[in-house]
């Protein structure tokens, strides 16, 4: 009988970067978290950087991420993600510094260190995870949530006259002159995630220039805090994420003069 | 710009906010995060003038949040760091210093008190006593917490906070007030450049291939562990009480004993000289580490006077922790200014005068 049908380059699950512990992750099945983190630290293994990083986790779901991520790290307070990160940044300018941030802790309690951090342009790579919702402190409105979206603290749906509209914050930070690289990418689907991938790798690169802060949105899921299967959290993405947060680049270095521009119909 | 040479050692004439910054450039500060409040925004001022010609980075952050949460990145990648403020930039504060407490990062904190509750005022106050030696913010630490009282201090302890934070893994705290930041006086500074630093081999420089990766981290989920962690910190806040220090001036003989920190107890000083011209038999207890404070010292002074008058530029805090040392074995007194008010010596004679009658 034939051995393998599956050829051993796509077993997803034994397949383990060492930029990664190899803990298992204490994710809710199908989250998007676990799918990041690993996309961030085959992109850290590829280019070689391994010893030379240095990663910031958040309070949030992925407050553990450095028992799953193989590289230097610290745990700041909810919301201070980015200041601590500027501080390492400026103290080891020679290391690649990213944070690692949800949509509570980025865009509500840490809005203001994360809007100075990028109008200061630091030199790091900040990872903004946009699953709508709180989902460590059990699925209550987030500052993204969408208009209408159930959530424990928003029972009848977000409405947009008591509870604000969703913030758009990745298109409220490329505006600032600080921010070098920014896009908006997701991981519902396998040519989602080879996007993502690429810009992480494009993130850490221009890092060695200098020239401001890499910001990446990823649109990702949260089937607990959503209350649905893993399979209806992807469709839901499709239909109901997407269209408020459209995929894609928003400000990138220009080839030629290597200046940051507005991408065009974004 | 170009850098200037390490300066020798040197004698002169600084505020109180000026001397310090100066003394941080000298103790080797790599990197100092701040946010401007009267009445220490001379700290920054200076250190913005002073570190792009000579060593060290230094950050105006958007807020005090964002300072303290600054430290705790700088710290735990091994820098020397430092930042200061004032009260209610101290209060915004509180969450981070209890994360840094936690990771057991070294920084040196410095709140160069005025007047409150809320904005208050920005006249000189020692309001802060209780948020600095009691925690501040949420659970069990402890702040190795040095008062100065002259302006020499606000440069000697700027090493020996240093010295302290880094021997015991932990926040150091110069608690100082208004008068002491603005007011000048003469002062010795020590030379640059001898007071080295090695960055620890806890912290997150990139995980070098061999070595296991460094995480700074407050949160130990499981019970056991955090409760292991807090007998760690017990014991470690245990084994600074060896470094606790105080003033004794004139106690051998004295009949009463004025118990004062900081600027309060050069007033009392001289409040003691006027008893004594009186005929009254004052000595003064200075203590001059907070946290760990001198028990000792009032406890065994307690054994032969019997009255103590504590004064403070606040409602009472410090005296509940004299009353604790001296646990009933003396009359222990208070008198306080309070809202940026200062005593004056002659106020704190007739409370004497009052207590020997
Ligand atoms: C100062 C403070 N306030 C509140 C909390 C509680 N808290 C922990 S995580 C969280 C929200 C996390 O949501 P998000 O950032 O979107 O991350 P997710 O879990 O969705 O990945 C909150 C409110 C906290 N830890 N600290
Ligand atoms: S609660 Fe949501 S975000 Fe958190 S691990 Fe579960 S699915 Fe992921
Ligand atoms: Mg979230």
């Amino acid at each position: 009988m034939e051995q393998f049908l599956i050829n051993p380059d796509c077993m997803v699950y034994d397949n383990h970067p060492v930029t990664l512990t190899g803990e298992p992750y204490h994710y809710c099945p199908g989250c998007g978290h676990g799918v990041i983190h690993k996309v961030l630290m085959e992109v850290v293994r590829d280019l070689g950087i391994q010893e030379e990083v240095i990663g910031v986790a958040p309070v949030g779901c992925s407050v553990f991420a450095y028992h799953y991520m193989n590289v230097d790290m610290q745990e700041a307070a909810h919301g201070r993600a980015s200041a601590v990160a500027t501080a390492i940044k400026r103290v080891r300018p020679q290391n690649y510094v990213f944070s690692y941030q949800g949509d509570g802790d980025l865009a509500a309690i840490g809005t203001a260190e994360t809007i100075h951090t990028v109008n200061r342009g630091e030199n790091i790579l900040m990872v903004f995870v946009n699953n709508a919702i709180y989902g460590m402190t059990g699925g209550q409105m987030a500052p993204t949530s969408l208009l209408g979206m159930k959530t424990s603290t928003s029972p009848y749906g977000r409405d947009a006259a008591s509870m604000g509209n969703p913030i758009k914050i990745t298109e409220l930070l490329a505006q600032l002159p600080g921010a070098y690289y920014v896009a908006r990418h997701a991981v519902h689907t396998p040519n989602a995630v080879r996007k993502l991938s690429k810009a992480f790798k494009n993130a850490f690169e221009y890092q060695k220039l200098n020239r401001g802060t890499c910001f990446i949105e990823v649109v990702s899921n949260c089937p607990s805090g959503w209350k649905m299967s893993p399979v209806q959290s992807i469709d839901w993405i499709e239909k109901n994420m997407l269209p408020m947060f459209p995929l894609g680049d928003i400000k990138v270095p220009d080839p030629k003069t290597g200046n940051p521009v507005m991408v065009k119909n974004n | 710009m170009e850098k200037q040479e390490l300066k020798g050692k040197e004698i002169k004439l600084m505020k109180g906010n000026e001397a310090l910054a100066e003394a941080a450039i000298r103790a080797g500060l790599d990197a100092y995060f701040g946010y401007p409040i009267t009445p220490q925004s001379e700290v920054m001022e200076y250190l913005t003038e002073q570190i792009p010609v000579r060593r060290g980075l230094v950050l105006q952050a958007e807020s005090e949040v964002a300072s303290i949460n600054m430290i705790y990145g700088a710290a735990g990648a091994g820098a020397r760091v430092m930042t200061s403020s004032s009260s209610p930039g101290m209060s915004l504060m509180q969450e981070g210093i209890s994360y840094i407490a936690s990771a057991q990062l070294p920084c040196l904190l410095v709140n160069v008190m005025r007047g409150g509750p809320g904005l208050g005022t920005i006249q000189p106050s020692q309001g802060d006593y209780f948020q600095a030696v009691k925690g501040g913010g949420h659970g069990d630490y402890k702040l190795f917490t040095l008062a100065p009282s002259t302006v020499q201090e606000m440069v000697d302890f700027v090493f020996e906070g240093f010295r302290m934070a880094e021997k015991y893994r932990n926040p150091a705290l110069i608690l100082a007030d208004g008068a002491l930041g603005q007011m000048m006086e003469k002062v010795e500074l020590p030379a640059e450049g001898e007071f080295p630093h090695v960055i620890p081999d806890w912290a997150t420089t990139g995980k070098k291939a061999g070595r296991k990766q460094n995480v700074i981290t407050s949160l130990f989920i499981q019970p056991e562990k955090m409760e292991q962690i807090n007998i760690d910190l017990q014991a470690k806040y245990k084994a600074m009480e060896s470094e606790v220090k105080s003033e004794s001036i004139n106690t051998e003989d004295a009949d009463v004993i004025l118990v004062a920190f900081g600027l309060v107890a050069r007033i009392c000083m001289k409040a003691a000289e006027l008893a004594r011209e009186k005929g009254i038999k004052v000595g003064v207890i200075r203590p001059i580490t907070l946290f760990p404070f001198p028990t000792e010292v009032l406890n065994t002074t307690a054994d032969r006077v019997k009255k103590f008058l504590v004064v403070e530029m606040n409602a009472g805090q410090m005296v509940e922790d004299v009353r604790l040392s001296i646990n009933g074995k003396a009359d222990v007194q208070f008198y306080g200014r309070m809202g940026g008010m200062i005593p004056d010596p002659e106020e704190i004679l007739t409370k004497l005068e009052s207590m020997m009658k």
